[in-house]
């Protein structure tokens, strides 16, 4: 399978990079091949295997719901690129296709 | 509003609940509502580089309990999955949700509409984590160009309940979040306040023409605040996509928003711009196997859910339905009312018998009427179960009228002073004492000829004029049972 210049614009897009014309003929033609590598697992009978989501085997590590101390407000906002008071501040964003999705 | 006519309208609704846990679900920070902004937070709240989260065990507790509370089956085994997308509420770029695998599955939840029940669906319940909160700085969201964030609320643990496309009104939309909402407090793993935005919820809408299997195209509505907001929005929308289809024109699939103060929803973002999440398993938690025993173990610890509570209301206490759905669907009515039964069963067997049903329709009556009024839940009152049950009793022991009791109740509600000395103090003890009637019946009889001779003329309304003269003269005290056995008596006597 071969990705298209558009598919690899558009995830570009979706990944928030802007690349030139020369980054997407480039990355298209790594992702193809990456692509290709992991269809050939298609071929194999894969009829009775849960797909691997983790590689640890490790299930179930949990805390007990007890709460801790929090970061004071200045350490929390000490790294902020920008505030307003007790608050981050960011520019506004508002764009098609986006939102809190929460 | 135009009428539905021949189409039917589909709608499936997703709720969002924050978890009443007391920490995130992924870190320790605490999830109080009202806190200084972002001073709840830390690393993995705040999506810092490195920082690794760990499952609150309780917030998958709390996910099993609503799932089993609506009837789901719970997976077996199960994990986290990566939503991602970039927006300022979401530090690390994705969010941890679930994907294909959600904690519950299958179940539904039983709703009654203008007396037809209707079970309606739940496809899944999943665990994900809450979003920093985005407050637009400046006067409103257009004229602002910057945003401001709170990270408190930013991993706070939310469950997410997807209906399926099974209610066909916005009446039914609005009872079936009463009943999930009423059900999730009486669990304990939200408290669902809608102002607070612990609960928040989106409608799937459509239409299509009646009898037909195929739904029509869907428009997800978005900014719903209010259950009143979910009807109003969900009639607008119907009737906009009617109006649409009927002109030959075809709904699109989108998404929009609901403005409250117009009453109207606006196109927001078309499919083809939807976002594309790309999730992906989360590798920094590890799956979950969640063993049957345990699962057994919450269900055999869930509370008394609201229909329940309904029928036991009505079988034990011969409550009618309706004032029975009403107390078990809020929790605070519920367990005042329990209160309520409490006292008035230590108090003696005699009130205790109808006491249950009078506690009832002052619940659902006077009592609800006055909180609406003050527009303050009943915990913030200063009425106490005692006080209801105390007031409950002087009317079966006859000591006060159900109209007296009523002004005595107005004022056991404003100031919480006990019944029984509002009856003292302001001498409202009802007059039952047959003599002492009688003496004030005569003189009634006496003093107005007029509307006597009018009695004995056939026109029965003018006892009702004898009866009022005499709650004047005795300043509403007078047993109105007797004193309209007396009266008639008397009247009797004269004929
Ligand atoms: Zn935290």
């Amino acid at each position: 399978m071969s990705l298209s210049r558009e598919q690899t614009a558009r995830l570009a897009e979706l990944a928030r990079l802007s690349l030139d014309d020369h980054e997407l003929a480039r990355i298209a033609h790594d992702l193809t091949e990456i692509i290709d590598y992991m269809e050939k697992l298609a071929g194999i009978d894969r009829a009775d295997v849960r797909p691997m989501t983790h590689v640890s085997g490790t299930v179930n590590v949990y805390r007990e719901d007890r709460a801790k101390p929090s970061l004071s407000q200045e350490e929390a906002l000490a790294n902020a690129p920008d505030r307003q008071g007790e608050f981050f501040r960011v520019p506004r964003i508002i764009e098609a296709g986006e939102g809190s999705e929460a | 509003m135009t009428e539905r006519g021949d189409y039917e309208v589909v709608v499936g609704i997703e709720v969002h609940a924050e978890l009443a846990t007391e920490s995130k679900v992924f870190c320790g920070c605490k999830t109080d509502f009202g806190a200084r902004p972002n001073s709840q937070t830390c690393p993995v709240c705040l999506g810092m580089p490195g920082a690794l989260p760990v499952l609150n065990r309780r917030a998958l507790e709390y996910t099993i309990r609503a799932g089993l509370a609506l009837n789901c089956s719970i997976a077996r085994w199960t994990k986290f999955d990566r939503k991602n997308y970039f927006y300022p509420d979401l530090a690390k770029g994705y969010q941890i949700s679930q994907y294909d695998i959600p904690i519950a599955h299958d179940g539904y939840i039983d709703i009654e509409v203008d007396g037809q029940p209707k079970r309606i669906r739940v496809r899944r319940v999943h665990l994900e984590e809450e979003t920093a909160k985005l407050v637009h700085a400046g006067d409103d969201i257009i004229s602002s160009n910057q945003s401001l964030l709170d990270f408190n609320r930013s991993g706070i643990g939310l469950i997410e309940i997807v209906s399926d496309a099974d209610m066909r009104s916005a009446d039914e939309a609005r009872a079936y979040l009463t009943k999930l909402r009423s059900i999730l407090v009486a669990l304990g793993v939200s408290d669902c306040k809608m102002e607070e935005g612990s609960m928040r919820c989106e409608a799937n809408v459509s239409v299509m023409p009646k009898g037909s299997k195929e739904y029509g195209t869907l428009a997800e509505l978005k900014n719903i605040a209010s259950f009143r907001a979910v009807h109003r929005a969900i009639q607008y929308e119907s009737a906009r996509q009617i109006e649409l289809v009927r002109a030959g024109g075809r709904v699109s699939r989108e998404t929009r928003h609901w403005d409250d103060a117009r009453g109207e929803t606006a196109f927001m973002r078309s499919k083809e711009q939807a976002a594309d999440y790309r999730y992906f398993p989360e590798p920094d938690l590890m799956p979950l196997e969640i063993a049957p025993g345990w699962v057994e173990e919450i269900r055999s610890g869930l509370p008394e859910l609201p229909d329940a509570r309904a029928a036991r209301y009505v079988g034990q206490f011969g409550l009618p339905t309706s004032d029975a759905a009403q107390i078990a669907e809020s929790r605070e009515l519920a367990s005042f009312f329990d209160s309520v039964c409490d006292a008035l069963a230590k108090a003696g067997q005699a009130q205790a018998a109808d006491g249950p049903r009078e506690a009832a329709k002052w619940l659902v009556g006077d009592v609800s009427a006055a909180l609406n009024a003050g527009g303050i839940e009943l915990s913030q009152s200063k009425l106490a179960p005692e006080l209801l049950a105390e007031l409950i009793g002087l009317v079966g022991s006859g000591k006060i009228s159900g109209k007296i009791a009523k002004s005595v109740f107005e004022e056991v509600f404003a100031r919480g002073v006990r019944p029984g000395d509002v009856v003292r103090e302001r001498g409202l003890v009802q007059i039952s004492d047959a003599g002492e009637l009688a003496a004030i019946v005569k003189r009634v009889i006496e003093a107005n000829p007029g509307p006597v001779a009018d009695y004995f003329a056939g026109k029965e309304r003018a006892i009702g004029f004898l009866v009022g003269q005499i709650m004047k003269e005795t300043r509403g005290r007078a047993n109105p049972q007797e004193t309209n056995r007396i009266l008639k008596e008397e009247l009797a006597k004269r004929s």
